[in-house]
């Protein structure tokens, strides 16, 4: 039997539908002369570095930039041009279709009241310099895109997972990692609480949270076919009674006259 | 050689015994102040704090993940997930950045009843911050007047969209229900009483004795700490910065409804807790604008965007189309424009972003969250050195972090 074909370069969920006449429609891009700040800002960065594209998308300018440049150009951005904080800082996983991550700097300027992207395209497995003596709120930024993507940062002072565990196999959100995660995740808690060896005798973990299990009756109950916690489900009948329909009492001592509801605030 | 593959603590780099005055503590993350599942490494000299690793990701859900495999709509309840305890503010955050992303207007009723649901989460947020704060400190009885106070607000929410933890309560392109009759009332009620209730909790906190000596000159943030560190909301205000996004860069109608930033220049935790009570006030003044302007609108909550956002219930039961608009949106998701978004919202604990890159599917090709409480949390490791362990855990629930949101 053959095993029908699946694409491993991106595992993501994908339209099931789609119409081969439909052409997306963009978000205008607006050239940067629009926005009086913004094109004196690009001015100054196009003096000392090489900019590859830059547009005003949504209020926003974007510019994209040599990741050589990237601690430069941020040095630039806070002392030159005022723009006192970067808001957030990770990367988009182009591998599939270029071998590349996009990384994206989102900077904000309190004093000119705008937010620009600073933007730029690397290889794999390429290096990108730590911004951290820039802001340091690229510290954990950094550590969490090193995390979900392994993108490889030299010159950070801790480089370590930061969400995912220190021994975890795999950057969870590159296109290519599936949703419930791969075949080491399935065993990882397996093998950290009991052992390798005992893989055989527990089997993997469910990794599917909506996986529903007719037979499991440790995490379900079948109403009406009520059975002891894990033992086998029987077809049997068992009587349910309902307080409403006169049945048990739950509270057997409660007194209804004794209990008092507000309607309102006192 | 210590196995690492057994769950045994395994520490890399740490040295638990030394002969100096070093000790090496670990702090939760089952601790009942870490507010969550924080877990710090913290190295003490005596009792001072020399180094501090915080540590996150016990409560990691991948929501980022889970967003690139969702359509646009199926997301926004796991938004609910981040800020628990205000989640209609994470609600409005993303269906405000979808809205960016496809360039849509949202009727003006839509907006009033946004901008109430916001305050009434702040407050929440706010009250919720003070009670666990207060009882981290030690003082109990603010605990249970403050969340006695916050159960009117859940109750409020409740009787808007019939839920108190997880709301959401906000749609793409608009709100779900108009306010349910009385609503306004209670609202009425809750907001001309909790200015008296706010005055209860500063008269027994402002000149207490304890409370200031555990809050002031404690965990002092300098403004070029808050501004490095990406600090925001009442973290960045403490420090002296008047930065609210509601202020600079208005969104819905809070450019129509005034409204003071609230600012401490002393730095400290007892200048954060002025902020945080004065937010309240602002909040209530904002809420008793709104109620007039809610009913100067006309009755349209939803916006009308046929591509998409499904039509009105009453339509799609009647009118052919559109129940096909409503089938393929639910079964196939609205696919927004190419392009890419970022949109802040002033949330009650900061600056809440939302990174959208479309590629014109129904699914996100990335979305990043951008949570306040992250970034504060990795500022702990520089904040916590120098103070001492007694203040470590004045300082975390001063910060107002949820782990929801640091983990996602």
């Amino acid at each position: 039997m053959m095993r029908p074909y699946s694409e491993k370069e991106n595992v993501q969920k994908k339209p099931y539908y789609s119409d081969r006449f439909w052409v997306a429609p963009q978000i205008p891009k607006e050239p940067v002369e629009s926005d009086a700040i913004f094109a004196s800002d690009l001015d100054v960065l196009k003096a000392k570095f090489e900019i590859k594209e830059a547009y005003i998308q949504r209020g926003q300018m974007v510019v994209y930039i040599n990741p050589a440049d990237n601690v430069d150009v941020l040095m630039c951005l806070r002392d030159e041009l005022s723009y006192n904080f970067l808001s957030e800082h990770s990367a988009i996983d182009w591998l599939a279709k270029s071998g590349e991550f996009e990384i994206f700097y989102q900077m904000l300027s309190t004093c000119k009241h705008k937010r620009l992207r600073i933007k730029c395209f690397i290889k794999e497995k390429e290096t990108l310099k730590s911004v951290i003596d820039v802001y340091k709120s690229a510290n954990w930024a950094e550590r969490e895109m090193y995390d979900m993507f392994g993108v490889i940062i030299s010159g950070h002072p801790y480089m370590k997972r930061i969400l995912m565990p220190d021994d975890w196999y795999d950057h969870p959100l590159r296109k290519t990692y599936p949703l419930q995660g791969d075949e080491a995740a399935q065993w990882y808690e397996i093998d950290k609480i009991f052992g390798k060896e005992y893989r055989d005798i527990i089997g993997p973990e469910e990794r599917d949270g909506a996986r529903i299990d007719v037979d499991d009756t440790y995490r379900f109950a079948h109403i009406n076919h009520e059975v002891p916690f894990g033992a086998p489900r029987s077809l049997e009948k068992t009587v349910t009674e309902y307080q409403e329909e006169g049945g048990v009492f739950i509270v057997k001592k409660l007194k209804k006259e004794d209990a008092k509801i507000l309607k309102e605030r006192p | 050689m210590q196995k690492v593959n057994r769950l045994k603590p395994f520490f890399e780099n740490l040295e638990f015994e030394r002969e100096d005055n070093h000790m090496i503590v670990n702090f939760g993350p089952q601790h009942p102040s870490s507010h969550g599942q924080l877990r710090l490494i913290l190295e003490l000299d005596g009792e001072k704090v020399s180094k501090a690793t915080p540590d996150v990701g016990y409560l990691h859900r991948g929501m980022e993940k889970m967003a690139e495999n969702m359509i646009y709509n199926e997301f926004l309840p796991t938004t609910d997930r981040m800020d628990y305890i205000a989640a209609s503010s994470n609600n409005y955050g993303f269906a405000l950045a979808v809205e960016k992303l496809i360039g849509l207007e949202v009727p003006r009723r839509a907006k009033v009843i946004r901008m109430m649901l916001l305050e009434i989460n702040r407050i929440s947020s706010h009250l919720f911050w003070l009670a666990t704060h207060a009882l981290d400190v030690g003082a109990m009885t603010i605990f249970l007047y403050a969340f006695r106070e916050r159960e009117y607000t859940l109750d409020l929410i409740e009787d808007y969209c019939g839920a108190r933890l997880t709301h959401s309560s906000v749609r793409i392109g608009g709100v779900p229900l108009d306010l349910p009759k009385g609503w306004i009332e209670s609202l009425n009620k809750f907001i001309n009483h909790l200015p008296i209730d706010i005055g209860d909790y500063e008269g027994l906190l402002d000149q207490n004795r304890i409370w200031k000596m555990r809050l002031e000159d404690v965990g002092v943030i300098t403004p070029e700490q808050a501004q490095s560190w990406g600090c925001s909301g009442p973290m960045l205000r403490g420090s002296g910065i008047a930065w609210d996004i509601r202020k600079e860069e208005p969104y819905e109608l809070y450019d129509e409804v005034e409204f003071d930033v609230p600012v401490s220049t002393t730095c400290d935790s007892y200048g954060r807790y002025k902020l945080h009570m004065e937010e309240m006030r602002q909040s209530i003044r904002i809420l008793k604008q709104l109620i007039p302007m809610y009913y100067e609108t006309s009755p349209e909550i939803m916006a009308h965007a046929p591509q998409y956002l499904s039509a009105p219930k009453e339509q799609i039961m009647t009118q052919n189309y559109a129940l096909m608009q409503h089938f393929v949106l639910v079964t196939q998701g609205m696919r927004p424009p190419v392009g890419e978004v970022y949109v802040v919202t002033e949330s009650p604990k900061g600056e809440l972003g939302f990174y959208i890159n479309s590629q014109g599917d129904p699914y996100p090709y990335r979305l990043k969250l951008r949570t306040p409480s992250f970034f504060h949390t990795g500022f702990l490791q520089e904040l916590l050195v120098g103070e001492y362990l007694a203040d470590v855990v004045a300082i975390i629930g001063n910060a107002n972090i949820v782990f929801g949101e640091i983990d996602r």
